[in-house]
């Protein structure tokens, strides 16, 4: 997923960042094949290489020694809506056929869970040049129709983000622990482009809530190379993220 | 009257029960624990958050029943996950129900710097779609230039900002570095701001760094000398994230009885900030200083 993620980004590119497997995606595309990627942080930082150290949040100390810049939410803000961001990372408890995110309620056997809310999410799935949904593949959060839209992808599908005035272009990718997905250019619904190695087309088909559509060139994702796994290893060598 | 205070006097004087309480601006860092403890302590109750994210701050005064409404765009434990109490709170009103103001970091960014420049409301392009800009804190607004549709976000004016900073003067003239969250926009943004810092410093060493200076004093009601009053969150160059505390208080917070356990070791038990450090050990406060420096060269202001 790490490698699936760093891929994604092209060299140049000014990205939202975001904590844990996009973070490791950023420093492994630094490593490898996009060296003049900048890191943008919704609390206020830059920067134009990976911290070194593991980090939990943004704010951790490694990653405000020798940024580029440290300002505040704000500032990382009107860099995303003036339209100078490429690339927004998102994650969810539950993604839907569109590409819609909930990160707000879930209900399950009656119950409901309360979970932590948007974050920056919002403001990066309305208004990032494009965005990669990252997410652990189960039937549970890979909903027809999400609970509660926190990150709008393509709403109700076809044009509903022009209609909405939503100027960041949405998600591109979604990148889960089976495979990795794109969206029709028409009606924006979500299409499996290729399986992971060693996961199955009705595997991937089971774990989702809605009949899936399959891509007719459709393929397998490669394996991580040898210099991504080496990248993956340097900046997380506990094996936090990716163990 | 002087500014610096006990944070004891500095609560009690400038907290009400009731009151709309900006905290935790930093976002996971610069966040003032030591003075939510207190307000905790104290049993101020009713009171309204604001905050982007606060990390697991907001969590522990909604479990200690001090909580009435929050204005927050995310409320959990950043690296170990859900927050126990808001969950209790949220889905089952224990200890008691609370509202719930729903927005994203940068609502809460342009509704504090809305206040802060002194206007009703600022425009954005942001969070369009989303189901919670269907609140009663937003609007629709057109542009009277282009007609562009835009979201019109609610000044938030908080009645008292507490903010952790690195160093201050007397007055309250603080100097901060590192990440800024949305701290200065709460500072100006607020009726009244308490400060907790690191260092209490001459007034000269402000004048020598005039660009670092992040508050003005005359904005800052209460200085309050508090090291490590951040703690478990950073304050750069003065102390790391004792990430331990973090994943600790999640396990320890799971049902609402080991919450109270918890409450009673760490807060109510510790009669103030100094009495919780050694609570702590001077081990763990020894691992999370800062060894060494990382000092950027000195500039000239000489003309």
């Amino acid at each position: 997923m790490v490698a699936a993620a760093a891929r994604e980004i092209r060299d140049g590119e000014k990205v939202f960042v975001g904590m844990r497997l996009p973070l490791l995606g950023f420093a492994v595309a630094k490593e490898l094949h996009a060296p003049n990627a900048i890191g943008i942080f919704e609390n206020g930082v830059v920067r134009d290489w990976p911290a070194l150290e593991s980090i939990f949040t943004m704010s951790d100390p490694p990653n405000i020694a020798r940024a580029l810049f440290c300002g505040g939410v704000n500032d990382s803000m009107f860099l995303l809506q003036s339209g100078r961001v490429d690339l927004g990372f998102l994650g969810g408890a539950e993604v839907d056929r569109f590409g819609n995110l909930n990160t707000h309620w879930v209900q399950e056997h009656g119950k409901r869970t309360r979970l932590p809310g948007s974050g920056g999410a919002a403001d990066v799935a309305t208004m990032a040049g494009r965005s990669i949904i990252i997410m652990n593949h189960e039937r549970r959060r890979f909903t027809p129709r999400v609970h509660y839209v926190t990150s709008p992808g393509y709403g109700d599908g076809g044009d509903w983000r022009t209609q909405k005035g939503l100027t960041g272009g949405g998600p591109s990718r979604v990148i889960t622990s089976m495979g990795i997905f794109s969206f029709d250019p028409v009606d924006r619904e979500m299409v499996l482009i290729s399986n992971h190695p060693g996961v199955s087309v009705d595997e991937i088909k089971n774990e989702t809530g809605w009949p899936l559509r399959v891509s007719q060139q459709i393929r397998e994702t490669s394996a991580p190379t040898k210099d991504e796994l080496a990248a993956v290893r340097k900046y997380d060598p506990k094996g936090v993220w990716t163990s | 009257m002087p500014k610096v205070k006990s944070l004891h006097e500095a609560i009690a004087t400038d907290v009400q029960d009731g009151m709309s309480v900006a905290m935790g601006c930093g976002l996971e860092s610069l966040i003032p624990f030591a003075a939510s403890y207190e307000i905790i302590r104290q049993r101020k109750t009713d009171l309204t958050l604001i905050c982007p994210i606060s990390d697991m701050q907001f969590d522990q005064l909604i479990g200690a029943g001090c909580v009435k409404k929050l204005i927050a765009s995310w409320v959990g434990n950043v690296a170990a996950g859900l927050g126990h109490n808001y969950r209790r709170a949220a889905e089952a009103g224990i200890p008691r129900p609370i509202e719930i103001e729903e927005h994203s970091n940068f609502t809460i960014g342009l509704g504090l710097q809305a206040a802060a420049s002194g206007l009703p409301f600022l425009p954005t392009k942001t969070v369009k779609g989303s189901d919670f800009a269907n609140g009663e804190q937003f609007k629709r607004v057109n542009c009277p230039f282009t007609g562009e549709e835009l979201l019109a976000v609610r000044a938030i004016r908080p009645d008292v900002a507490i903010l952790h900073v690195q160093r201050a003067d007397n007055e309250g003239n603080a100097h901060v570095w590192g990440n800024f969250g949305v701290t200065r926009e709460a500072a100006l943004a607020a009726n009244k701001v308490i400060l907790t810092c690191e260092e209490i410093v001459d007034h000269e060493v402000i004048l020598s760094d005039p660009n670092r200076t992040l508050i003005p004093g005359f904005v800052v009601s209460s200085v309050v000398h508090e090291p490590f009053g951040a703690h478990p969150s950073p304050t750069q160059g003065y102390s790391r994230r004792d990430d331990d505390f973090y994943f600790e208080y999640h396990k320890a917070t799971r049902t609402r009885e080991d919450f109270e356990q918890w409450l009673q070791k760490y807060v109510h038990g510790v009669k103030d900030h100094r009495s919780f450090l050694s609570l702590l050990g001077s081990e763990r406060i020894a691992k999370l200083t800062p060894r060494g420096n990382l000092f950027s060269p000195a500039v000239s202001f000489n003309y």
